[in-house]
């Protein structure tokens, strides 16, 4: 059809379509397709530069002969204590996964905090304590801050923003774009686990369970995974959006396809359980201290037994294979062994009625 | 999982498509009533696995999207008022209404909230007495005891700021919709698990008799729909017409009789409108009159908001098992998950969204 048309109603066969938002909605920031047309409509087209548009977790730069990554988050995580940890850990660890895979060792990190009046400083206490202990396990140093506080009701407790920046490992190239057929997909562990433990935790839900966020900062892990190979290609940490999200938008933008076993994937009995009673399908659901590296394939069994001999990879396996067919789309082998697409989530997802 | 990974197990399905593929001399076109089971037989790819003579038709058990136009607008005029808190189920918040949908109504400023429970409501209700709270009751026989029961323990609470806004439909009248419509293909039925663990499946026995249709309780995963469908082929082939039960490891005959005795003490039945489908007779709930001061339609007096769908939509012939969704002109193209042209292209339950992120 031609570009720029404008359709009346009359040109759907289907009810009244409500195409596009004039306003922010929640969708604009769950990881999936809203989300990335914001960014590309709004962002991309009028920051245009070459480092951006690589839409990696962090832009990789050199200064004097030296690569640096540098990267930003925000952190506006509900509840702000949850079930294996807090906001103030997440947004150090957060930013330290985004610079470690850049494939860099992370340096120096920045800190913006948004106080909204009235929040008890006993718990603005608890997160610096955490955001402390945060940092000295990944030895990254806070160096600059800021500090703002909005009037009550203007803001949700406490937002966290954090830049960081890091310094590559020599001799490394880590971008999505880098993935080719034959490329051997591997997870550090069990999927889903930080999604799960936020909406139990969230209130109204009523919802108990043990399960808790698996919030882990993964350059150790990836500082040993470099020691042993120079042949990864892609890493990239599964958050918002989840696996499904993260693996499309490898094969959208290396141009691949995309291939994976259900049967491979490391999920716990509780988190299935709890996925099954939400109405959620756990690819989609957030990790925070996962990575996916996509590997060459003579390198694979060497990088998953590192992995898996490292406290913060035990549970890594391999989940599934680059291929040259179905460029740019996700296939999955299902358990009863028929495969079917594992599409971009568009919006969040909402849990289902019945 | 227990009692789930048995049901999702490789081979006990594919034992369960060879058995399928030698009984089946005939062709048969077996419909699945409930959404539920459409997405579990897209996201196994269940559709390929079968013999070419079996055809599936997808069928309007998919609360989300059979809640007609006019209720989404009756939902979204309410959640519009400032002294109102509505509260839903996660999936009803996307679907278009005729201008907006309840996320916009957010967006602009309105209070609406996702809960899981009914039960959650009343307790937004509890804390929030200057508020009216609000919640929008939908769904099928399942869904309907615990919104019941919400609107009983209001009563009894004396939380007068409480409301629901109904929306239940019942299965067994649109099961006879369709097949008492001339251009029904539909041979045999897969009844919605779920409905029938409430309901059970006694009122499925003469539906069965009067249609000639064989009508098989089926649960919700891949063994299960396989299960099912060999059942229905099998009556098929032995040209028998009976109701059957697949998943009585949750469903009794008589289902459960305090449901069902709560259903009754609560609610009226009336003819409700579907939408794509049109008025059933005798097809949803309405409050009984002593729980009239719950009602939300007739608390905000939103009882004359009436609206046409358009007589062109798709949805409704997707809805009723005549056509799918791929052979929709706008599938894909205009109508996707984040820019939902129909309802069942929302709905985590939904015939088209069931297409859309698993078909190849």
């Amino acid at each position: 059809m031609e570009q720029n048309k404008q359709y009346s109603v009359n040109d759907y066969s289907c009810p009244l379509p409500i195409t596009d938002y004039d306003k922010v909605i929640m969708a604009h920031g769950g990881g999936g397709t809203l989300s990335h047309r914001l960014i590309e409509k709004m962002f991309l087209s009028q920051f245009d530069n070459e480092l951006l548009n690589l839409q990696h977790d962090g832009s990789v730069f050199e200064i004097g002969g030296e690569r640096f990554a540098f990267t930003t988050d925000s952190y506006v995580v509900q509840p702000i204590f949850f079930p294996g940890g807090d906001i103030g850990e997440l947004a150090v660890n957060g930013t330290v996964n985004d610079l470690a895979m850049c494939g860099a060792e992370p340096i120096y990190l920045s800190v913006g905090f948004i106080l909204e009046e009235g929040f008890p400083l006993e718990d603005l206490w608890r997160i610096t304590l955490s955001m402390k202990r945060a940092g000295e396990r990944t030895r990254i140093k806070i160096i600059t801050g800021d500090t703002k506080v909005v009037d009550r009701g203007k803001g949700d407790k406490i937002f966290i923003n954090t830049s960081g920046i890091g310094k590559v490992y020599p001799g490394i190239e880590i971008s999505p774009k880098n993935s080719r057929p034959g490329d051997v997909i591997i997870i550090s562990g069990k999927i889903a686990e930080h999604g799960v433990a936020i909406m139990s935790a969230r209130e109204g839900l009523e919802f108990e369970t043990a399960i808790q966020s698996d919030t882990l900062p993964l350059n150790r892990l990836v500082s040993a995974m470099l020691k042993v190979s120079n042949k990864i290609h892609v890493m990239r940490d599964p958050t918002r959006g989840g696996v499904a999200s993260t693996l499309n938008e490898i094969a959208s933008s290396a141009d691949v396809g995309i291939e994976i076993d259900e049967l491979a994937i490391p999920i716990s009995e509780e988190v299935k359980a709890a996925c099954e009673i939400l109405g959620f399908d756990p690819l989609y659901v957030a990790n925070e201290g996962k990575m996916i590296a996509l590997v060459e394939k003579q390198d694979a069994e060497k990088i998953l037994r590192i992995m898996k001999n490292h406290p913060d990879g035990k549970d890594a396996a391999i989940i599934g294979k680059v291929v040259s067919e179905h460029r740019k789309r996700v296939v999955m082998k299902t358990s009863i062994g028929s495969m079917r697409i594992v599409d971009m989530i568009s919006g969040e997802q909402l849990p289902r009625i019945c | 999982m227990k009692y789930i990974d048995e049901y999702r197990d490789a081979k006990a399905a594919l034992a369960l498509i060879k058995k399928i593929k030698s009984t089946a001399k005939k062709s048969a076109v077996i419909m699945e009533i409930c959404g539920g089971q459409t997405h579990t037989i897209l996201k196994y790819g269940i559709e390929e696995l079968l013999p070419t003579n079996i055809t599936l038709v997808h069928g309007p058990g998919c609360p989300v999207c059979v809640t007609p136009l006019e209720l989404i607008d009756k939902a979204i005029t309410i959640a519009s008022f400032k002294d109102v808190i509505f509260t839903s189920y996660g999936d009803m918040l996307r679907v278009p209404g005729s201008k907006l949908d309840l996320i916009n109504v957010k967006a602009n400023g309105g209070d609406v909230r996702m809960v899981y429970s009914p039960l959650d409501a009343l307790k937004i209700a509890e804390v929030n007495k200057d508020k009216k709270v609000v919640f929008f009751s939908v769904g099928f026989e399942t869904t309907a005891p615990p919104n019941a029961m919400a609107v009983v323990e209001a009563q009894r609470r004396k939380l007068d700021n409480f409301s629901i806004l109904c929306a239940h439909v019942l299965v067994p009248p649109a099961i006879e919709a369709l097949l008492s419509s001339r251009e029904s293909r539909i041979q045999a039925f897969l009844a919605a698990g779920h409905v029938c663990t409430v309901m059970g499946y006694s009122e499925y026995i003469p539906i069965s008799k009067k249609y000639n249709t064989p009508i098989v309780v089926t649960g919700f995963e891949p063994v299960d729909i396989l299960q099912g469908i060999l059942l229905a082929v099998q009556q098929l082939e032995e040209s028998k017409c009976e109701v059957e039960n697949q998943y009585s490891r949750a469903v009794r005959l008589e289902g459960n009789p305090n449901a069902k005795k709560l259903l009754t003490e609560t609610f009226d039945i009336v003819d409700r409108k579907w939408r794509g489908i049109g008025t059933i007779p005798q097809s949803g709930y309405r409050l009984k009159e002593k729980y009239s001061t719950f009602d939300a339609e007739k608390i905000f007096n939103v009882e004359y908001i009436t609206k046409e769908e358009s007589p062109l939509c798709i949805a409704g012939e997707v809805l009723q098992g005549l056509k799918k969704p791929t052979d929709c002109s706008a599938f894909r193209t205009h109508c996707k998950p984040e820019t939902p042209l129909g309802a069942p292209m929302v709905s985590t339950e939904g015939a088209c969204a069931a297409y859309y992120h698993y078909h190849k």
